[in-house]
């Protein structure tokens, strides 16, 4: 910066501003076109989540008459090319005489009108299957959905063996992959930053003993480890237990990268001329950790979650496709793949694991963006 | 040189010992121990007196105390004795010694493919920065990283069948399952391999494309490079000479944490994929609760990573003879 410029007096126009590193950091993030996209995206599926009962049309265990439909999407423009109100066509069922598999047609002369916040199933808002204490005072009975068709089932994603609706079923896994990803995320952070904290202040052997442990879990392979601690998980558990359970699994082998990074970034921080400053002021050695080496690798740390989440997504999405993780009724969209277990379903009824397999992907691609975006924005060096 | 290796080598024993308590805890994990899991699934309608129950856990020491029982155990693992499997009526050490060595036979190939697929155009990608090939590879590393193993292979599957009528599903074809090993074997299984690389190699490729290329855009922007250019060195000789060199080796280095990542990928990419390889017979250990069994496979693959990286610390000092002295 030219020196005049430095020089200048703050005008009344332009006064000048003191921007804090938090804010610096947000402007990066925004440049970032991909990221904040990303995040956008993921903030509506969190609460199109918890809002699961109002943006499905149905109940995801209400069985249908139609099984094994095809998605049947929502159309604006009909057969003859006019634009109308969003519809849906009827699906009429024919069977194929050798194998006696169900064979949809689209009906274009029946046409179902579209009707929006109409009176459906009643349901609850919280958590599916996970009622949290702490959400009781939130379980309000609601009937009144986003849309639903007079006369006709709605399935825009399809249906699967027992006709439930994919879409519905799609909405209300999210609330469990989503959150158990967040959520085992900061278990482990917590675990993480302690024995990570520990290990870079104290030293000596205390942090070579949690040093070798570490190096301990990185070198077993993740995937076999998890499936040895999640088979030992009592499969007559309830849903809430077994959420809880495989949380608690999934954070257990995942802490591990974040105490690497606490441990370096607090060796780097301790030897920092603020942290001698407090030192020499009187500071308890509590109020120095919590006021200021925390804070200061707290950019570290948020990076640290973005990239973290999308590995436990598809962690609990491996485990509870091999059927040691979730298990039904619990819906996630782990649990959702389990149908492609079968051959038939794989080759047959592709949409009832395309569907799932589509939201694993774009969720874990969301949250790559916004963690690539974060790091991008934490590095002060990075142009 | 010989002190570091030596030290080296100590901590990867310590990391074994670790490695073989998480692998007896899990052994240890289900409620009920093997010999209720033993009773229940093999007596049938055949009922045990109380006696011989007894009889077998003392046989087993079930009835003493978690250290003295690992203790038996480790030192019986390391006399090479690993146990019987009840579910296959076999020893664990036969089992493995059928299973390892195909795990491998995907496993080291897919890990030597990696790097050399995924350093080259890493370099590539760092030279032409933002050009349309780049901004494809990076496309592709993104897609790569996102799609699990296992919908990878089922994808491939319903492409498979759906498309080229093909079953891409397992290691060999129908007429040399059963046979017995020979040349032809051999070859089958080769012409077999690619889908299992090509599924359980993409997101190991895709991340380190994208550290290869981080390190070299770093590198690029070093003094010395510019310095090399002034000099007039010719441009592929000054890339290839210095600053791929320098970057090269902290590529190499994530051989700690790509080798885990191949054989945690294989596991489930072999149920998915039905390869006789080890992931199957854990999956099925795990169900049924055969502990001896599942833990010793967990403990050979851990071991397999181990050694793994401890060769890859070796080859590093080669390429990178700084780092013995950090």
């Amino acid at each position: 910066m030219p020196k005049d410029q430095v020089a200048n007096p703050p005008s009344e126009e332009s006064p000048l501003e003191v921007v804090s590193p938090q804010r610096l950091m947000w402007w990066k993030f925004r440049r970032h076109k991909p990221a904040v996209f990303s995040g956008i995206l993921l903030l509506l599926a969190y609460v199109g989540s918890v809002f699961a009962g109002f943006f499905a049309p149905y109940d995801p265990l209400s069985r249908g008459r139609n099984l094994y439909m095809p998605p049947n999407p929502p159309r604006i423009i009909d057969s003859e090319g006019k634009l109308r109100a969003p519809f849906v066509y009827g699906m009429t069922m024919s069977r194929d005489l050798n194998t006696l598999r169900p064979i949809y047609t689209v009906n274009t002369d029946e046409i179902y009108p579209l009707h929006f916040l109409v009176r459906g199933d009643e349901y609850k808002i919280g958590l599916h299957g996970v009622p949290l204490n702490a959400l009781r005072p939130l379980h309000i009975r609601l009937d009144v959905r986003l849309f639903g068709a007079a006369g006709a089932p709605v399935n825009f994603f399809g249906t699967d063996q027992l006709g439930r609706d994919l879409y519905s079923r799609l909405i209300y896994g999210a609330q469990i992959s989503l959150s158990i990803g967040l959520a085992s995320v900061f278990l482990s952070l917590a675990l993480g930053l302690i024995l990570g904290g520990i290990s870079g202040l104290y030293g000596g052997w205390v942090d070579s003993l949690i040093q070798r442990v570490i190096e301990a879990i990185i070198a077993i392979p993740s995937i076999p480890l998890w499936m040895g601690l999640a088979a030992a998980i009592p499969r007559d558990w309830d849903p809430v237990q077994q959420y809880f359970a495989i949380l608690i699994v999934l954070s257990l082998i995942s802490w591990t990268s974040t105490a690497r990074v606490a441990r370096g970034r607090f060796l780097a921080v301790r030897e920092q001329d603020f942290v001698m400053a407090a030192r020499l002021y009187g500071c308890s050695q509590w109020r120095i950790i919590t006021r200021h080496l925390i804070p200061s690798i707290m950019s570290y740390v948020i990076v640290n979650i973005t990239l973290a989440v999308p590995r436990i997504i598809l962690a609990e999405t491996a485990l509870s496709f091999l059927g040691i993780g979730l298990n039904p009724p619990t819906i996630s969209w782990g649990v959702l793949l389990q149908a492609a277990q079968d051959n038939l379903v794989v080759h047959f009824y592709p949409w009832m694991w395309i569907g799932p397999a589509l939201c694993v992907i774009v969720a874990v691609l969301a949250f790559n963006f916004v963690g690539d975006g974060a790091r991008d924005a934490a590095d002060p060096f990075a142009s | 040189m010989t002190a570091y290796v030596i030290r080296r080598f100590l901590q990867m024993i310590v990391i074994m010992l670790i490695v073989s308590i998480v692998a007896f805890i899990v052994i240890q994990l289900p409620p009920g121990d093997f010999v209720d899991a033993y009773v229940t699934t093999i007596s049938g309608g055949e009922t045990f007196t109380q006696e011989t129950i007894d009889a077998l856990r003392a046989q087993f020491g079930l009835d003493e105390p978690f250290l003295i029982q690992y203790v038996k155990w480790i030192s019986n693992v390391l006399r090479g004795n690993y146990g019987v499997s009840f579910q296959h009526q076999r020893t664990v050490a036969d089992l493995l010694g059928e299973r390892l060595p195909l795990t491998l036979a995907i496993t080291l190939p897919t890990a030597v493919l990696v790097y050399l697929i995924a350093i080259p155009i890493g370099i590539y990608s760092a030279l032409n920065q933002y050009s349309l090939l780049d901004y494809l590879f990076s496309f592709v590393g993104f897609i790569g990283l996102a799609i699990p193993n296992f919908l990878f292979a089922i994808i491939l599957l319903y492409i498979g069948s759906q498309y080229f009528d093909a079953n891409v599903a397992g290691l060999f074809s129908p007429e040399y399952e059963l046979a017995p090993w020979s040349f032809g074997k051999f070859l089958d299984l080769l012409s077999n391999l690619w889908i299992p690389v090509i599924v359980v190699g993409t997101a190991g490729t895709a991340g380190t494309i994208r550290v290869m290329r981080g390190m070299m855009l770093d590198e690029m922007r070093q003094p010395y490079v510019e310095t090399a250019r002034a000099k007039g060195l010719s441009e592929a000789r000054l890339i290839f000479k210095y600053p791929v060199r320098v970057a090269i080796s902290p590529v190499l280095s994530t051989i700690g944490f790509v080798l885990p990542a191949l054989i945690s990928g294989t596991a489930i990419v072999a149920i998915v994929l039905n390869l006789p390889t080890t992931g199957p017979l854990l999956l099925n250990a795990l169900l049924a609760q055969d502990m001896l069994l599942a833990g010793s496979m967990i403990l050979f693959l851990s071991l397999l990573t181990v050694i793994g990286t401890f060769v890859s610390d070796l080859l590093l000092i080669w390429a990178d003879p700084r780092i013995q002295f950090e």
